[in-house]
């Protein structure tokens, strides 16, 4: 099958690559390029695992062609820390044990990301409808649905701000 | 887990796309994805060509007034959730949308790729049949033909749509300002595929009786189905738990599918409730804009 090549923007960072069509997005970002943060539960759009952001907007990564994105602004957990350390929304995370294995914690993270741009002051309802499609198997979600919300509140007004 | 080879194809024109629909062997429309890629993944599908219809900006458009509501064919099951337009002139758009899968493939999925699968339990189907939508179908030569939502449905998973046939959207005539509507579905997990699925809108005369009325219902069939013999007996009345329980049990006029033992029953069950609350609700709306008014 014809090889096509591609250039997506990941991260800020421009990569080229040639990829078979049938190369998932998911796929060329593990494979291709390395970043590995993105994982891969069921790989037919069930678990969640491997949303990443497209254009902003959270989508399952196993369920788009990486040709597809071509030109897109993609964002991975990878980007998410900075160089003062990991982000507010990461930091809820350890806070709150939003995490035990961390096999969907990506998927998590980049779907709150979503949410939490939208609505900067979701409701506990808000969160529990947008990660809805993330499945968990460990925490139960109380970890996860409480450090979305820790974070709301910190990006809203940062601890160090507060009187 | 991984998709069988194809060659990919991206037009940019309707007629590009229709043209290669009309030439390529064994060719599939590839729109959101979010049915078909799944399908690919898990092998149930190998075409041997995708067409990617995403690129084509004529498709993409979503325009919404008081007369008319055209949606493009790849515009994405997210934006017909939150377009304020749509949310005014057909509510029950973004009463149904979040219930339909998740954010995630909400964010891909179309309402072009929606009714092309016509998942008896799909929500898209259903508000198409609801409002006698009209899909618009186009295919090479610049030729366009539109059908009827109930023409449309051809059968199980199976639109009346030919291989070198391109649906390019749906025009829906929204209902007379502060009409009444409902949606309620039965799912056992939040975005899954509903158990039962209705959608309701009626609209009152200034005595509140009901003087137009449809009611669709899905999940318990292979199609998504009107139920024009509860939509007749509640023209003309006004609308009691009487007369939307009796019009729950017209249910019983549906096809049923159902595999275990009890289960047929069960669904339909479900569905009859679900259109008692659809018939309460929507009347307690349209009556709402009455008195608001």
């Amino acid at each position: 099958m014809t090889a096509v090549t591609i250039t997506l923007e990941v991260n800020g960072k421009s990569h080229t690559c040639t990829v078979e069509p049938r190369l998932t997005l998911a796929d060329c970002l593990r494979h291709e390029l390395g970043l590995t943060g993105t994982h891969l539960g069921c790989e037919s759009g069930v678990c969640g695992a491997c949303t990443v952001l497209v254009d902003g907007a959270s989508v399952r990564s196993c369920l788009m062609f990486a040709v597809q994105a071509q030109s897109k602004r993609i964002e991975t957990v990878e980007g998410l820390a900075g160089a003062s350390g990991m982000h507010p929304l990461q930091e809820a995370f350890r806070r709150h044990h939003g995490l035990q294995c961390g096999y969907c914690t990506p998927g998590m993270l980049m779907t709150a990301m979503e949410l939490l741009t939208e609505n900067p002051n979701p409701t506990e309802e808000d969160v529990r409808e947008a990660i809805s499609g993330n499945l968990c198997r460990c925490t139960g979600y109380q970890g996860i649905l409480a450090a979305v919300l820790d974070a709301a509140a910190e990006l809203r007004e940062p601890a160090e701000t507060r009187p | 887990m991984k998709p069988p080879p194809f060659e990919y194809h991206a037009p940019v024109t309707l007629e590009d796309a229709c043209v290669l629909l009309a030439t390529l062997e064994n060719a599939k429309v590839l729109a959101g994805g979010q049915s078909l890629i799944p399908m690919l993944n898990m092998r149930f599908a190998f075409p041997d060509h995708l067409v990617d219809i995403n690129g084509i900006p004529d498709l993409g458009a979503i325009v919404a007034d008081r007369n008319l509501v055209t949606i493009g064919a790849i515009v994405r099951q997210r934006a017909l959730e939150i377009d304020p337009q749509l949310a005014l002139v057909a509510p029950i758009f973004s009463e149904a949308l979040p219930l339909l899968g998740h954010r995630q493939t909400r964010n891909r999925g179309t309402i072009g790729g929606s009714l092309c699968q016509l998942d008896p339990a799909a929500e898209l189907p259903l508000l198409a049949l609801l409002h006698d939508a009209t899909i618009r179908i186009a295919s090479a030569g610049g030729r366009q033909r539109s059908v009827p939502m109930d023409q449309f449905i051809g059968g199980y998973l199976t639109p009346t749509i030919g291989p070198e046939e391109l649906v390019v959207g749906i025009d829906i005539v929204p209902w007379s300002e502060g009409h009444g509507y409902a949606f309620y579905e039965y799912a056992r997990r939040h975005g899954d595929f509903a158990i039962a699925s209705v959608a309701c809108l009626l609209d009152l005369d200034d005595d509140l009786r009901v003087v137009r009325a449809a009611i669709a219902v899905g999940g318990i069939g292979s199609v998504p189905a009107r139920l024009p013999t509860a939509e007749s007996l509640l023209v003309g009345f006004s609308v009691d738990a009487e007369i939307a329980a009796e019009a729950g049990r017209r249910c019983a006029d549906l096809e049923v599918v159902g595999e275990a033992e009890g289960q047929a029953a069960y669904n339909s069950g479900v569905a009859a409730a679900l259109v008692r609350r659809a018939v309460l609700r929507a009347f307690e709306r349209a009556r709402a804009g009455k008195v608001g008014r």
